[in-house]
């Protein structure tokens, strides 16, 4: 019998049995399936939002990019507490406007700020595309870490579909609670995990950490300053990388929605202040990767990293662990994001385009179906379009990152109009995809998303000046 | 703009100031302090100090601009 196995099985069945049960006794409208009824508090909105912050990209490609990159992997622990602190300004404003108006998703927001309901569509359609390639990303992690965790015992296309099974469970009858349950148990293991490979992984090799800074230096000079190991991410892209996804982040439109699900604004500021200290795990995940460079290099795909330390070093029980950490932390941010992206298709697309007068009994029964569309989209797209999703990924973090301005100035400055901020949206995103196509991200060592960002922000401003604003209804 | 919201501007500016704009400054690995290499533990440190600066830009929003009923508990 294989521990391992057990061990993952065991763990992710019972989180989806108390993610099943979350949504029990609750009426599934679209309040309380896409927002949670709006009265979660400080304590369960950190932790849904660690739960979506964190995918599997913390695992295993923070430990990537400190094995293949070196000190350019230390914008990732810079750019979320950019994010938060930037959050503790903007998110208690979204709050308000989603409770004044009874909002459910970041399109909304659009419709009813700018008073344009072909500009939601736009939004939808730009989330949605930026939403497909993430989750893509988070079943091929999966996919991965069960493979390896369980010591082959299950092939990565099987866990995957298991995987995409019991996360559409979940979904489809608890919605943002469900999702929010399932993160208690992800995030207290993926926790536990990360201290103890993180802290016991340099220990076991090098004697401490300091230890192995101290080899690593002697070693590899300059490896840990930027650029690192890369011949093209100096500091001005660490700058402008750090900028860009501490401005996108809360930008996307999962992320962005689940402001909705807190209690009140000050939830969100409180929120907000405690979030930075959720970037220290990511600290240690980085030591992994370091030590792994040492003790293991040459591997031909840094993001194994992480897990082939782990399985040189611990008993196998303690891989179950990891893999069900691991398979819960691609699972919860899957969860979310395919309940956005069925949220925007089925109320922001389909409701606006196809059937205006659809009630909203009509709309929440077509979300919960598309979250098995959007799943099967995805993992179709693994197979059939492989090289199109890694623009397409390249693309989301930049796309999403485009909304800022509209989101920021609606907020702020009443002079925004709706004009100004559909052409700066199309020229932001026009300018990111022009550059990543010809091949030119980094743009004269700036990241592309960042360029596109600055045009979009200044044409969004130059055509509000001279259309007339029309705001209606806002405030 | 009322007083509470550009104090905590103010302290919500920090991290960009130390996290962004002085990176060009503390791009290098020595000194090593408390094991890290300099630039990582400068990065760390204003990370873990950033909620400090959070919390006092919330207590002083708080202080100038009461929450209304809206925006509580």
């Amino acid at each position: 019998m294989n521990v391992a196995l057990v061990i993952i099985a065991a763990v992710v069945l019972g989180s989806v049995a108390l993610g099943i049960r979350a949504g029990r006794r609750v009426p599934m409208n679209l309040e309380n399936w896409t927002v949670g009824g709006r009265r979660f508090g400080v304590i369960i909105m950190w932790l849904l939002m660690a739960g979506e912050i964190y995918t599997t990209f913390t695992f295993l490609g923070a430990s990537g990019w400190a094995y293949t990159k070196g000190a350019p992997a230390f914008y990732i622990i810079i750019y979320g507490t950019l994010a938060y602190t930037l959050s503790f300004f903007i998110l208690p404003a979204v709050w308000r406007a989603g409770k004044r108006h009874g909002l459910h998703t970041q399109p909304d927001f659009f419709i009813k700020r700018y008073g344009s309901r072909a500009l939601g569509v736009l939004v939808a359609l730009i989330g949605v595309l930026s939403i497909v390639p993430y989750l893509q990303l988070q079943l091929t992690g999966l996919g991965f870490i069960v493979e390896v965790a369980s010591n082959r015992a299950v092939s990565s296309a099987a866990a995957i579909v298991i995987a995409f099974v019991l996360t559409c469970l979940f979904v489809f009858t608890s919605g943002i609670r469900g999702a929010a349950w399932v993160a208690v148990v992800k995030d207290i293991l993926m926790i536990a995990a990360v201290a103890v490979v993180g802290i016991g992984v340099p220990v076991m090799c090098f004697g401490s950490v300091g230890n192995m800074f101290k080899t690593l230096m002697e070693r590899m000079p300059g490896y840990l300053a930027f650029p690192g190991g890369t011949p093209n991410l100096g500091v001005t892209w660490v700058m402008s990388t750090c900028l860009l996804t501490g401005l996108g982040f809360y930008m996307w439109p999962h992320v962005f929605g689940s402001a909705f699900s807190a209690r009140s604004a000050e939830t969100i500021k409180r929120n907000a202040v405690i979030m930075p200290f959720y970037q220290i795990p990511i600290l240690l995940v980085f030591f992994v990767g370091f030590t792994a460079l040492l003790v293991a290099p040459g591997l031909k795909n840094g993001d194994t990293a992480f897990l082939a330390l782990v399985q040189k070093t611990y008993p196998p029980w303690f891989m179950g662990f990891v893999g069900a950490a691991g398979a819960l932390t691609a699972m919860v941010p899957a969860s979310v994001l395919v309940l956005f992206a069925s949220t925007l298709i089925a109320k922001n697309i389909y409701r606006t385009v196809f059937a205006p007068g659809a009630g909203e009994d009509r709309v929440i029964r077509l979300a919960r179906i598309m979250v098995f569309v959007v799943m099967i989209l995805a993992l179709t797209s693994t197979f059939f379009f492989r090289k199109e999703l890694v623009y397409l990924l390249i693309f989301g973090y930049d796309g999403v990152s485009q909304f800022f301005p509209g989101v920021v100035l609606g907020l702020f400055w009443r002079r925004a109009t709706k004009q100004g901020v559909a052409a700066g949206l199309l020229t932001g995103v026009g300018v990111v995809v022009g550059l990543i196509v010809a091949g030119r991200d980094p743009f004269l060592g700036l990241n592309a998303g960042f360029v596109g960002l600055a045009a979009n922000a200044a044409v969004t401003v130059l055509v509000s000046l001279s259309t007339k604003s029309a705001s209606g209804g806002w405030e | 703009m009322k007083k509470g919201t550009k104090y905590a501007l103010m302290l919500g500016a920090v991290p960009f100031l130390t996290l962004v704009l002085a990176l060009p400054l503390v791009n290098r690995e020595r000194p090593v302090i408390l094991g890290l290499p300099f630039l990582l533990f400068w990065i760390l440190g204003w990370v873990v100090l950033t909620p400090v600066f959070l919390y006092a830009a919330y207590r002083l929003e708080k202080k100038y601009n009461p929450p209304d009923e809206e925006d509580g508990p």
